[in-house]
């Protein structure tokens, strides 16, 4: 029965989907990873090495790592949000992609899962290709860092989700551009990308503390640098609650939308 | 075997009742025509047949089993072609069948071996490697009816199939639903065509305001409803010769604009009032859908 309140109801069915956005990736996918990196890149190289010729070290780390760091997660963070806005709405409105899956034994709740795992698997596309680059520059201390890869899925799961949300209530692609001025950007400066969030006063601290990204980078930073990040458990469970509260009602909205 | 009960179905938008408790059933083999006006109810009924919303009340069974339900099960042996084309138009004609092939967990050797078949089916052979965006409109339509074969279906759903494609194209898809009818499928349609629906369907329901108002076999509707010989008059004088002679020798008469239909049992007493009109041209044909159609729902737009 269709209520749109009710659990998520899953099936294995969900991968066809998932694989067909692969499919058309593969189609233009270094224009796609460009697009997707070009901005992190150029962030960390121009303040990493531009600022960092005043900042030798913050935190213990050489100043472009540790913007490299904030920036690995800034464009999982951007890769998903972008997904599953821009992208998503294309298939779903523009192109009725979405219709047409939900005509055949897929369930509108499958292709709003495959949705959502595409989102985090293009964020662990940007990621890698961040790391890469911040690795061959020689700012890689340690195989712990490998533990970004699955780091940027989450983030992609919190992010994607939250594009979602947005993507069910969209009437047009406009709509995105207050995702971007009113969550984004200022997720991006609070988060602690380019300085330490322990710098700011004590009531931007706490608004940082509850901002996912604050706790991505939280457990990037160390794992970078080799160590086993503090309070792991708190932060995946941040990042985690977001992500299935993010999911759940994107599920709902997206069901009222195209469910009668 | 019946491939579609639906019974006692209602559905509502708030306090707008888009469905107002439709009966019909469909037979295996046979092609089920639903006509009405815009916001008839059409596209609510389909849409609760597949189990994409939930109706409010009634009862549906497609292809043996229950809908809500077991929809998805359902859906397994169902094809459908909606009424908004929706391709994908990253993908070539063969990647759309084989991308949508995989929708139904059809594997990708059954595949390789059936999209052939439908590639002939659809005439399309030479567009297999092509981007969809190269194709013209009646070619996307074919490749949507294609489409909707890939999972080889009892029961094809299809929502205005024809709509905006011209005389060529439609007789392509025309001559695609026969051979699929004679395959045995069961084809349910709708459409504001009169001329296809008298064609293609064996069958047909003309639904209005959320109700079913006539179910037969077309002829058989239009005997039942209409009288059989339909006079047209034309031109500037054809309101007032409506008006003044028409209206005392039809069965029926209605007039609008420049132009009064006149329906009657016999034709003669008309032609021969007609017979040396100059003012007016006039043509003589037997009645059609349209005219039951036009009685059963109104002369009035929907929009």
């Amino acid at each position: 029965m269709i209520n749109i309140w009710a659990p998520p109801d899953f099936s294995m069915r969900w991968t066809p989907v998932w694989q067909r956005n692969l499919m058309v990736w593969r189609k233009l996918a270094i224009a796609s990873v460009l697009g997707n990196i070009a901005d992190p890149m150029l962030y960390m190289l121009a303040i990493g090495y531009g600022i960092g010729a005043y900042i030798p070290e913050m935190n213990g780390m050489k100043y472009i790592a540790f913007v490299g760091t904030g920036m690995v997660c800034q464009s999982a963070m951007f890769t998903a949000s972008f997904e599953g806005m821009y992208s998503a709405f294309s298939r779903m409105f523009m192109q009725r992609t979405w219709d047409a899956i939900i005509n055949t034994p897929m369930s509108l709740d499958d292709v709003v899962f495959a949705e959502w795992i595409w989102c985090a698997t293009k964020s662990v596309i940007s990621v890698t290709a961040i790391l890469l680059v911040i690795l061959l520059l020689g700012y890689g201390q340690s195989g712990l860092a490998v533990w970004i890869l699955p780091l940027g899925f989450m983030i992609g799961l919190c992010f994607g989700a939250f594009g979602l949300i947005m993507n069910a209530l969209a009437p047009g692609y406009d709509f995105f551009t207050y995702f971007f001025t009113l969550v984004l950007t200022p997720m991006l400066l609070l988060s602690g990308v380019f300085f330490p969030v322990e710098q700011m006063p004590a009531a931007l601290q706490a608004v940082a503390n509850a901002l996912p990204l604050k706790h991505a980078i939280d457990i990037a930073r160390p794992l970078l640098l080799g160590h086993i990040p503090d309070r792991l458990a708190l932060h995946l469970s941040v990042l985690a609650v977001y992500a299935a509260v993010a999911f759940y009602t994107a599920l709902v909205l997206t069901r009222r939308r195209l469910l009668k | 075997m019946t491939a579609v009960t639906v019974s006692g179905l209602r559905k509502a938008y708030g306090d707008y009742e888009a469905v107002r408790g439709i009966d019909f059933t469909i037979e295996r083999g046979e092609v089920f025509g639903l006509l009405g006006p815009n916001g008839a109810g059409k596209t609510t009924t389909l849409r609760c047949c597949l189990g994409l919303i939930d109706p409010d009340g009634g009862s549906i069974e497609m292809v043996g089993l229950p809908v809500p339900r077991a929809a998805r099960e359902a859906r397994i042996r169902v094809g459908v072609v909606p009424q908004m084309d929706n391709l994908d138009p990253d993908f070539t004609t063969r990647e759309n069948l084989v991308v949508y092939g995989r929708y139904f967990g059809i594997p990708i050797g059954d595949l390789e071996r059936r999209i052939p078949k439908l590639l002939e089916f659809a005439g399309l052979q030479a567009k297999e490697h092509s981007n969809i965006r190269t194709l013209s409109g009646g070619m996307k339509r074919r490749l949507t009816l294609a489409r909707a074969l890939v999972n080889d279906p009892e029961l094809l759903i299809l929502d205005e199939p024809t709509t905006g494609l011209d005389p060529q194209a439609r007789h392509m898809i025309w001559n695609g639903l026969r051979q699929l009818l004679n395959q045995g499928k069961t084809i349910l349609l709708t459409t504001h065509f009169m001329d296809e629906a008298e064609r293609l369907a064996t069958r047909l329901a003309v639904i209005d305001h959320g109700k079913l108002i006539a179910s037969d076999a077309p002829r058989a509707l239009i005997a039942e409803h209409v009288e059989p010989e339909v006079i047209e008059v034309y031109g500037d004088e054809a309101r007032p010769w409506g008006e003044s002679v028409g209206r005392s020798i039809a069965d029926r008469i209605e007039i609008t604009g420049e132009t009064a239909f006149c329906y009657a049992r016999d034709p003669q007493p008309l032609l021969h009032a007609l017979q040396g009109n100059n003012g007016v041209r006039y043509l003589h044909r037997p009645a059609n859908l349209e005219d039951l159609f036009i009685k059963l729902t109104g002369r009035e737009l929907r929009d």
